[in-house]
């Protein structure tokens, strides 16, 4: 399974302006805030329910993704990569959450973004390799049971697919101690 | 780049034509020779262009962060893609829309691929077709063959062939049409794809159909070929054919296409295209791309013997049979609604967001009961998720009958009226119900600096800022100016069409207080109408961080001073190009970099926009240089012939033009000479010495078309010229001073980086 993505979904109130990420992503890429290569930023405000602001980046993009009308930092892995399905699953999720920190701690952003890291969604971006259906979500549930069960504590999260079957597979993770807005 | 790309040949074998099949497996081999440095990287650019693989921004490996240039340190050492462009570097893939014209699984397609390939957005073109953006080449095969399963071609989508045939998206259903062109763009797309004929062009060719004269739908008159619906009677009996035009683009400097026969039966239709083709492939500038569309071959041999050349190659080709093959299968051609005819009553029990909707976005299609919906997406851009749901509406209220528009917009046809309120209330949830298409808000804009390898400025970045600005102010609603155009380019090339708005931008750059800062050409009085009848020409330079002030009061003076129902190309031609030239004077000052930093980013960009490091110290924001002084006085010379010609001196305005292109030379001259020669022989050969020859002058991608301007209108003056030919001596010189601009902006910053 390679593609992984990781919304991490933003906590509310959200007192931002996501147009401030623009400055936040373009230092981002001259400090080399990451060990990947970041290439540029796209801006996609005026898209509603969209990507919002992204970085671009050869192995990966982060954006601040608004799909769902829910805000959350989304890492898009496009690389494959080696290892197993835990590895990759902790590569992705890791890298979402260290962006997320870090947008926590920008000036323009400190004390008035927080995400949930008990919150989030893993999307499968490969239709082929993970078509959205009940198979593949029962194939995958276990893999995603004992990463987030390593994470948060065996059975103290919910899993759940998402989506329709034209969608990529979505699965939302979340800590039962989430209150959960309808998606 | 995807873990299943070599999947996809095996899952979608059955689901492709063998030609379709075929030809991506040959791209795909392609793409395996280059990478093992078999076949020449100026061909492979080629080829994949012919794909519709596009180069992006950035894709040198070198991209300015704002403090210097930056390497992009792609992880693997690889071939290169073309020349100058890394392998691995993403890129841009547009798939071509014959006619604008998809159904759902065709939507859904280009859904999924925008999110497993791209950023999640599809991006629809002025010309109809779709744009993916940040993809990498090694996915390209197996998007092709996803496309392929669902009946697209990239074929052809880019490099010097036919591109997209475009077409009127009402055409079928428009209360003006004479008749229904669909079928014919199609027929036409298709017999010339890939034809042997139309592989040998020096440049691109472009193809447009209309179903009537007077609406702007498909803009026939900015396009290599274009042909309009006209029909004839013979015998007692109405023949159908076409009004054809030839040697329209808009490009750096636009042309206007030449009526080429009053009426061409459409039996002549595909016979016409191949004798164009073969003069073309003939006598077409190969060598210079910068005069080889076949807008200058019209223009250098004339209309008549063009015409006579056409006409001689029509006599000698052989009867194809594919030629009746193609007329016969217009007749399949069938589009119709899925429920039946509806009336919708107007009433108070319907939301005032309805009724602007209803009155903005919905015609009212030529068979009653019908209608077309505009879905206005915000600069052409769409989600994935949104797609699905227009696909969703297509499948359940008509026969899946959606288009593209030129003006980067989707049309839904054959909506029953009695379906109205339920697509509105499904496209409303999906944030695609703004009541905005066709107003000064829906804006037009290419991807400019955000994704385009020739940007000056952010086109996109200006088309939000205005965007937001104008919805905030209800602009769309204003009776006076609600129906104004506004289209924007990020450079002079055109891909935004500045040229036929009522308000156009192109980007350019201008050297102030030592920073190099980003400016917007404006341009006024642009037609639209009757396919872009005529062009607008420019006014003026201002900071790109002043044009919505410039715009508000554009639009207020028009407002203010209006009569009666006068329009606005009226009122602009009414005050003259002097007093709009005043009209926004005062906003080229650029405050100090010190007071006012954001002059010197762009929209939507946070970097400087500078080249190079530049020290606080050597700011001297209020020192002049004899050169900027001198650029400036050619540019009120270059206006100034825009004038005359107003005036009907069309002589005296190609002789200003030319005057102020060899004063921009002896501008630049001083920077060598320190005196610049007076004599204009001597001017233009130390000029070419010092900045051609040279390549100093270079645009780094136009390299020195801007100075063949001025070294064309120096063997040329004197001589007699027609109001077209003054028209675009004055466009060139427009063109050379920014060049002159960019290379004086170039100078300076080398000088103070060594």
């Amino acid at each position: 399974m390679q593609h992984i993505n990781v919304k991490i979904f933003a906590q509310q109130p959200i007192m931002i302006d996501i147009g401030q990420a623009i400055p936040i992503f373009h230092r981002w890429i001259q400090d080399r805030a990451t060990d990947e290569l970041l290439v540029d930023v796209a801006d996609y405000r005026h898209v509603p329910e969209g990507p919002g602001v992204m970085l671009i980046g050869h192995q990966a993009n982060y954006s601040m993704d608004n799909a769902g009308g829910r805000l959350g930092l989304l890492y898009n892995r496009k690389l494959s990569d080696n290892g197993s399905i835990q590895e990759r699953l902790r590569q992705a999720y890791d890298s979402a959450l260290a962006a997320c920190k870090r947008l926590e701690d920008e000036p323009e952003f400190r004390h008035k973004l927080k995400f949930h890291p008990g919150d989030c969604e893993v999307i499968f971006n490969d239709r082929l390799l993970a078509p959205n259906d009940e198979q593949t979500y029962q194939t995958l549930k276990p893999e995603l049971e004992l990463f987030f069960g390593s994470l948060w504590g065996h059975g103290a999260f919910d899993l759940g697919k998402k989506g329709e079957p034209r969608e990529r597979l979505r699965v939302r993770a979340a800590l039962r101690s989430v209150s959960l807005p309808a998606v | 780049m995807k873990a299943s790309n070599q999947l996809w040949k095996a899952r979608l074998e059955d689901r492709l034509s063998a030609g379709l099949g075929a030809e991506i497996d040959v791209f795909e081999h392609e793409l395996a020779l280059r990478r093992q440095g078999k076949i020449d990287e100026r061909v492979f650019a080629e080829t994949r262009l012919r794909r519709g693989v596009y180069g992006q921004r950035y894709d040198n490996g070198q991209r300015h962060d704002g403090r210097a240039a930056q390497v992009l340190a792609y992880p693997e050492r690889k071939p290169t893609k073309g020349p100058h462009t890394l392998w691995d570097a993403p890129g841009m893939q547009r798939i071509k829309i014959p006619f604008g014209g998809l159904d759902a699984a065709q939507l859904e397609t280009v859904a999924d691929l925008s999110e497993e390939y791209s950023d999640g957005i599809a991006h629809v073109t002025t010309r109809q077709d779709f744009q993916l953006h940040y993809v990498h080449i090694d996915d390209t095969p197996a998007l092709m063959r996803r496309l392929a399963a669902a009946g697209i071609t990239t074929r052809e989508a880019c490099g010097n062939s036919i591109r997209n045939v475009t077409a009127c998206p009402l055409a079928g259903v428009c209360r003006d049409q004479t008749f229904d062109v669909t079928a014919y763009a199609k027929m036409t797309a298709y017999y010339l794809l890939g034809h042997p004929e139309c592989q040998d062009f020096g440049r691109k060719f472009k193809i447009a159909f209309s179903g009537c004269k007077t609406n702007p739908c498909a803009l026939v008159r900015m396009h290599d070929l274009g042909a309009i619906a006209a029909t004839r009677e013979v015998d007692g009996e109405v023949r159908r054919g076409f009004e054809i035009y030839v040697g329209g683009g808009l490009g750096t400097v636009p042309y206007q296409a030449q009526l080429f026969t009053d009426f061409l039966p459409v039996e002549e239709l595909l016979p016409l295209c191949i004798a164009i083709a073969r003069v073309y492939s003939r006598l077409g500038e190969k060598k210079n791309r910068n005069t080889a569309r076949i807008k200058f071959l019209v223009n250098r041999l004339g209309l008549e013997e063009f015409r006579r050349l056409v006409f001689e190659e029509r006599a000698a080709l052989s009867d194809d049979p594919k030629w009746a093959e193609a007329l016969g299968g217009l007749a399949e051609y069938d589009e119709g609604p899925s429920r039946p005819a509806g009336l919708l009553e107007i009433g108070p029990a319907q939301s005032e967001e309805f009724r602007a909707w209803r009155a903005r976005n919905v015609y009212q299609q030529r068979q009653a009961g019908y209608a077309t919906v505009t879905i206005a997406l915000p600069l052409g851009d769409i989600t994935a998720a949104q797609l699905r749901v227009v696909a969703d509406v297509a499948r359940q209220y008509t026969r899946e009958t959606i288009r593209t528009t030129v003006e980067q917009n989707l049309v839904l046809r054959w909506l029953s009226e009695a379906d109205l309120p339920a697509v509105y209330s499904a496209f409303q949830s999906a944030g695609l119900a703004e009541p905005l298409a066709g107003t000064i808000v829906d804006i037009a804009a290419c991807p400019g600096t955000d994704t385009c390898k020739l940007g000056i400025a952010s086109s996109r970045g200006l088309a939000a800022e205005l965007r937001t600005r104008l919805l905030e102010r209800g602009m769309e609603r204003d009776e006076a100016i609600g129906g104004l155009r506004i289209k924007i380019s990020g450079c002079f090339n055109s891909c935004g069409q500045h040229h036929v708005a009522d308000i156009g931008f192109y980007g350019v750059s201008r050297n102030k207080n030592g920073y190099t800062v980003p400016h917007f050409q404006v341009l006024l009085g642009g037609q639209w109408d009757e396919n872009a009848g005529a062009y607008g020409l420019a006014i003026g330079a201002v900071p790109s961080k002043r044009i919505p002030e410039a715009l508000e009061r554009i639009t207020g003076r028009y407002v203010a001073e209006r009569r009666g129902n006068e329009r606005f190309q009226e009122f602009i031609k009414r005050i003259g190009k002097a007093e709009c030239k005043r009209m926004i004077e005062d906003f080229a000052a650029v405050p100090p970099h010190d007071q006012d930093a954001s002059f010197y980013t762009d929209w939507s960009d946070a970097r400087e926009f500078t080249v190079g490091d530049i020290g606080v110290g050597e700011c001297a924001g209020e020192v002049v240089s004899p050169v900027d002084f001198q650029l400036a006085a050619c540019e009120r010379e270059a206006f100034e012939a825009q004038l005359q010609l107003e005036a009907g001196q069309v002589q005296e305005a190609a002789q200003t033009a030319y005057q102020s292109m060899m004063h921009g030379a002896q501008a630049l001259l001083r920077l060598r000479l320190g005196a610049p020669p007076e004599d204009a022989e001597r001017v233009a050969a130390e000029f070419r010495t010092h900045f051609y020859d040279t390549q100093l002058f270079f645009d780094p991608f136009a390299q020195g078309k801007f100075a063949q301007y001025y070294f064309m209108a120096h063997e040329r003056n004197g001589a007699a010229v027609d109001e077209d030919a003054a028209r675009r001596r004055i466009e060139e010189a427009q063109l050379f001073l920014e060049a002159a601009h960019s290379c004086y902006g170039r100078i300076m910053t080398a000088q103070r980086t060594f």
